[in-house]
């Protein structure tokens, strides 16, 4: 194997087993009213699949039997779009769970892709629960941000920000958290988050007066559409050998799949949500496929992380996962 | 004779060190610290420069280097030309402040 992750690891003496499972992570749809040109889920307003009622009730089940699972991470698609998705966030919310939602801000104006549905709503739904907002935003100006996520995209993300903003989100005496999340719109890795958290809070204040709370910064993983698009242009070999050379031991230790489990439409048990859109299951140590409806948290937390070499994406330079960089230490590669 | 410049060379720029390696190390250190480093200036700001001078050299590889440098500093792409606008109107300047001497020469060729 080429790019082998597991080599990588060997070589640098890290051993990456769960430490403990303390976020459900939930992909309730992989429609989108978006089809943004890195998406790893390859979601689309074309996309049908769904999670069931019962596979709801069953992830509640879960948050409500095991305390330590503290926190529901709810993504998509747009997962606003999802039936259920008000009463998945209000009940977890009755449990005391704290409730992120992984929000693409322009739902709320664009509405139901098929139905037309209204989605305004969102923003006082979402401070009624405390929701923890998450939502990507690859730059602060429109020319990155229309490029990778559809033209139009920056100026609605921007109106929705306004309402999040004038509801009491990213401001300091609401405690509501709005998080955004930047990608690098092409195959590099993204700049230092702090450095860029400094630039996005200066230029998104100036400019448009709109506040939030902290920048994620994500490396866009090579599988599915993004992966596609680097095979069309030639860009798939550099791009991997870029994410080889970075590869950063102490980003690999703060990895996401160490500490969360994600949980398919079909209530199928994932190590993280890419391996979920590479149906690379989380398998018991006696080899069976996990899932939510004979779930056991030991046996959950007791199994051999699937790896392959899209992990390459998590560990390259100061790290990537949901919350971000995973690591302080950079790794530095010029030319 | 094939096109002199590949895109694929630029991996090949630390075999320079197969003869005189003991420069190439200097070199490469030396260039490390200098380009790699947050210092009085950050490293979005050298690979800023870096792009400037790239285009003032002509130089494709580090154009293509350093075009995704200041991408992974955090640079955007009006700051990028921008700095290419810097090099050419130092290019500009240098070629035009010279006809101060054309301009002192007429003077001591004409009656």
């Amino acid at each position: 194997m080429k790019y082998d992750f597991q080599a990588q690891l060997k070589r640098h003496g890290v051993e990456l087993a769960p430490l403990a499972i303390d976020t459900l992570q939930v992909n309730i749809t992989r429609l989108c009213n978006q089809q943004c040109r890195h998406c790893h889920v390859d979601a689309s307003p074309a996309r049908r699949e769904m999670m069931s009622a019962e596979g709801i009730a069953k992830c509640l089940d879960i948050l409500e039997e095991h305390p330590g699972i503290a926190k529901l991470d709810i993504t998509g698609g747009a997962p606003e779009l999802h039936p259920g998705f008000d009463g998945f966030v209000e009940r977890a919310v009755a449990l005391g769970k704290q409730v992120m939602v992984r929000h693409n801000l322009t739902v709320q104006l664009d509405g139901h892709p098929h139905t037309g549905e209204s989605k305004e709503y969102l923003p006082a739904f979402f401070a009624r629960n405390r929701v923890e907002v998450i939502s990507s935003l690859p730059y602060y100006q429109q020319y990155f941000t229309d490029a990778q996520r559809g033209a139009g995209v920056f100026g609605k993300s921007v109106e929705a920000m306004r309402r999040l903003n004038a509801i009491g989100y990213g401001a300091d005496w609401s405690g509501l958290v709005l998080n955004l999340v930047y990608n690098p719109v092409g195959p590099y890795l993204p700049a230092p988050q702090a450095a860029l958290e400094a630039d996005f809070r200066r230029e998104l204040q100036a400019k448009f007066g709109l506040r939030f709370n902290g920048l994620y910064t994500m490396t866009n993983m090579p599988i599915n559409r993004f992966r596609l698009h680097l095979e069309k242009t030639g860009q798939l070999e550099a791009y991997m050998e870029k994410l080889m050379a970075a590869f950063n031991p102490a980003a690999a230790e703060g990895v996401m799949c160490r500490s969360l489990i994600s949980v398919g439409h079909d209530g199928r048990i994932y190590d993280c949500d890419f391996n979920q859109m590479l149906e690379l299951s989380a398998v018991s140590r006696a080899g069976k496929p996990l899932s939510i409806f004979d779930f056991d948290f030991e046996t959950a937390l007791g199994r051999r992380i699937a790896f392959g070499e899209h992990c390459l994406g998590c560990t390259a330079g100061a790290g990537s996962s949901c919350g971000g960089a995973t690591a302080k230490k950079m790794v530095t590669v010029t030319i | 004779m094939s096109s002199y410049y590949q895109s694929e060379d630029l991996k090949k720029f630390g075999e320079i060190g197969q003869h005189a390696k003991n420069l190439a190390d200097d070199f490469f250190r030396y260039y490390g610290n200098v380009t790699g480093t947050d210092g009085a200036l950050s490293r979005r700001e050298k690979a800023l420069i870096a792009l400037a001078v790239s285009h003032a050299q002509k130089c494709p590889y580090c154009i293509d280097a350093y075009t995704t440098q200041c991408l992974e500093t955090g640079a955007n792409p009006d700051q990028m030309m921008e700095a290419v606008h810097v090099a050419a109107v130092m290019q500009a300047g240098i070629t035009l402040v010279h006809s101060v001497q054309m301009q002192n020469h007429l003077n001591k060729l004409v009656l």
